[in-house]
């Protein structure tokens, strides 16, 4: 409670100093989650100048990040975001259901709103000395997996869906087997940090565990960032599409006035340049042409959508995240 | 009774208008945000909040977070009062130096004391690695959350007990040891009841910092449902799924919890106090 106050206010505080700063034609404010910090500072850029160049005004882009539940809870509670660009439906869901647009918003651009996708690799020590290849050896005995918690990170949950949906898909595979198969797999993580980077830094500061699950992009960044003499990164056999959704928030644009220049912010994540740009952070572009440039980056493993395996976030969160749900019985003592 | 006398016949005047400015400032700084909670937490309905609050998972972190708290605060109960005690009396090279050092734990962002301590006491780290040879885990188990309440509520208990310290007079001391009392008397006897307000104060504050404390717990917790999970963490856990009846309710029972245990501590103080004075 605490530190979400201390968030916000940190947020408030930023987003009122630059704006006294600047004096542009319009301002937006985009309230994203945490690993798309560097991707959006590359993009406000280039869309600030496509922007002038065809309407010869220009735009102030403010960017907010923090953990994506954490950021839909600030914009519920009044921080004025134009445009959301979150990690998982689930959490835009929820601004929708505030009252801030409408709840079909997901069908108002391209690809379910995700502009960008990205999924569920595993990064292990370098030379793998565990022969971690696929899902099914991270529940062997004696491997020790690194996830953050399902319940507070909206990162882990893509981990855990991911699991589970190797496990439904497998010669034989049911809701029973696909259980027992995620039951088993937390029986070896031995600890559940808050959010992502936490879990990061476990992995890789700390030196506990053999495999971290993490999304590609970051994957590649702390591969970047820490030499490939120390880690390396394992694509399964199957894992899950993760599409981070984007969305213009209705009422706040509606209010500010700034419903056009919201529109093509997003929108131009669609184009060329903006797709080549995600490409460049690792995010899987959707574009056909940039995603051939880009083919080397990623891995050929099929990819499974939460809409086909669970019926949408909506559901997949129900079922699963929520208080006495299957996440929480793997932990719950018998009775 | 001594003390209501004295406040009638106080040279200073506003008694009326300084209780009124206390009452609307309490009021509007402490008891309107807070009964927003518990405002937040009845639209629950009372089965539903006592599920809520009474589930395993959330009986399992009051224990850890309580008996983690009162773990550390007494810890630096003991060891804050040898801290003040040396700050205190004696001067010695670099006193400033120390002294400035115990009030690091405030400034200090709660969230770089967790990872800091992290870093020293998972198995990797400079004293995790040989603790760990000797089969003591710290980070990630109970053991490692005492130890960053312990590093959070240090300052309360010295800066509580300092400035009293430094009024009690030698003399006092020194009057004790030549009307023959022994040494061990001189401090169980004059010394320590001289500063048990004090000290009680200290622990208390300590104790409810630690309760709420989230930051510098999470990272070195290990977030472990049943085991490693405190309290506030179960809060944002609710929040994370949008449940803000949940986490009010959860948040109630602590505010409650802490009130209790703090106005008991607040009477034992002031009758210690009385029994100090009379």
């Amino acid at each position: 409670m605490n530190s979400n106050r201390k968030a916000f206010l940190a947020v408030a505080l930023a987003v009122g100093l630059a704006r006294s700063a600047y004096a542009a034609d319009a301002t937006l404010l985009n309230v994203s989650y945490d690993p798309t910090r560097e991707l959006y500072s590359e993009y406000n850029a280039a869309f600030a100048r496509y922007w002038q160049g065809k309407t010869g005004k220009t735009v102030e882009i403010q960017q907010s990040h923090g953990g994506s539940g954490k950021q839909a809870r600030a914009v519920i509670d009044g921080l004025e975001a134009d445009v959301l660009t979150l990690a998982l439906a689930y959490d835009v869901d929820e601004v929708g259901k505030s009252g801030l647009f409408a709840a079909d918003w997901q069908k108002k651009l391209p690809n379910n709103s995700a502009p960008y996708t990205s999924t569920i690799v595993f990064l292990v020590r370098k030379g793998n000395p565990k022969g971690i290849k696929d899902w099914n050896d991270l529940v062997k005995p004696g491997t020790s997996v690194v996830t953050p918690n399902p319940k507070t990170s909206g990162g882990a949950r893509w981990n855990y869906l991911a699991a589970w949906g190797y496990a439904l898909r497998q010669p034989g595979g049911n809701e029973q087997k696909a259980r027992a198969f995620v039951t088993a797999l937390f029986k070896n993580v031995p600890v559940l940090d808050s959010g992502a980077r936490g879990s990061t830094n476990t992995f890789v500061q700390r030196g506990i565990g053999d495999v971290l699950l993490a999304w590609e992009n970051e994957a590649y960044l702390s591969v970047n960032e820490l030499g490939p003499d120390k880690v390396e990164i394992v694509t399964p056999s199957v894992s899950i599409l993760a599409e981070p959704p984007v969305a213009v928030v209705d009422k706040v644009v509606d209010k500010k006035g700034t419903r056009a220049v919201a529109q093509a912010y997003l929108e131009y994540l669609y184009s060329p340049e903006g797709q080549e740009i995600a490409a460049r952070h690792y995010y899987r572009p959707r574009l056909a042409a940039v995603a051939q440039k880009y083919a080397g980056r990623f891995g050929k493993a099929p990819l499974f959508t939460i809409d086909e395996v669970f019926g949408g976030w909506a559901k997949a969160q129900k079922a699963h995240f929520d208080d006495g749900g299957v996440f929480d019985q793997i932990y719950q003592p018998s009775k | 009774m001594s003390s209501v006398v004295l406040k009638r016949h106080s040279v200073l005047p506003g008694f009326g208008l300084t209780v009124g400015y206390t009452l609307l400032y309490l009021s509007l700084i402490v008891l309107l945000p807070l009964s927003t909670l518990a405002f937040k937490s009845s639209s629950l309905g009372f089965d539903a909040f006592w599920t809520t609050v009474s589930s395993a998972r959330v009986v399992a972190s009051y224990k850890l977070t309580f008996g983690a708290s009162l773990a550390a605060a007494t810890i630096n109960a003991f060891f804050g009062l040898i801290v003040a005690w040396v700050l205190a009396r004696y001067t010695f090279p670099g006193r400033r130096l120390v002294d400035a050092i115990v009030d690091l734990p405030f400034a200090l962002p709660t969230a770089v004391a967790g990872i800091a301590l992290t870093t020293l006491y998972s198995e990797n780290g400079w004293l995790g690695a040989p603790l760990a040879r000797m089969g003591v885990k710290v980070a990630f188990t109970p053991l490692g959350i005492t130890l960053a309440l312990t590093f959070i509520g240090l300052p309360f208990v010295v800066r509580t007990l300092q400035p009293v310290i430094d009024e009690l007079d030698p003399e006092l001391e020194e009057a004790a040891a030549s009307l023959g009392a022994s040494r061990a008397q001189t401090l169980f006897r004059v010394v320590l009841p001289a500063l048990l307000p004090a000290w009680l104060t200290g622990f208390a504050l300590a104790f409810a910092r630690c309760l709420g404390e989230y930051g510098s717990v999470v990272f070195i917790a290990g977030n472990m449902p049943m085991r490693t999970e405190i309290t506030p963490l179960l809060i944002i856990t609710k929040l994370e799924q949008y449940d803000y009846p949940g986490a009010t309710a959860i948040a109630v029972v602590m505010l409650v919890a802490s009130f209790v245990l703090l106005l008991g501590i607040n009477l034992l103080q002031s009758w210690s106090g009385r029994r100090l004075a009379a």
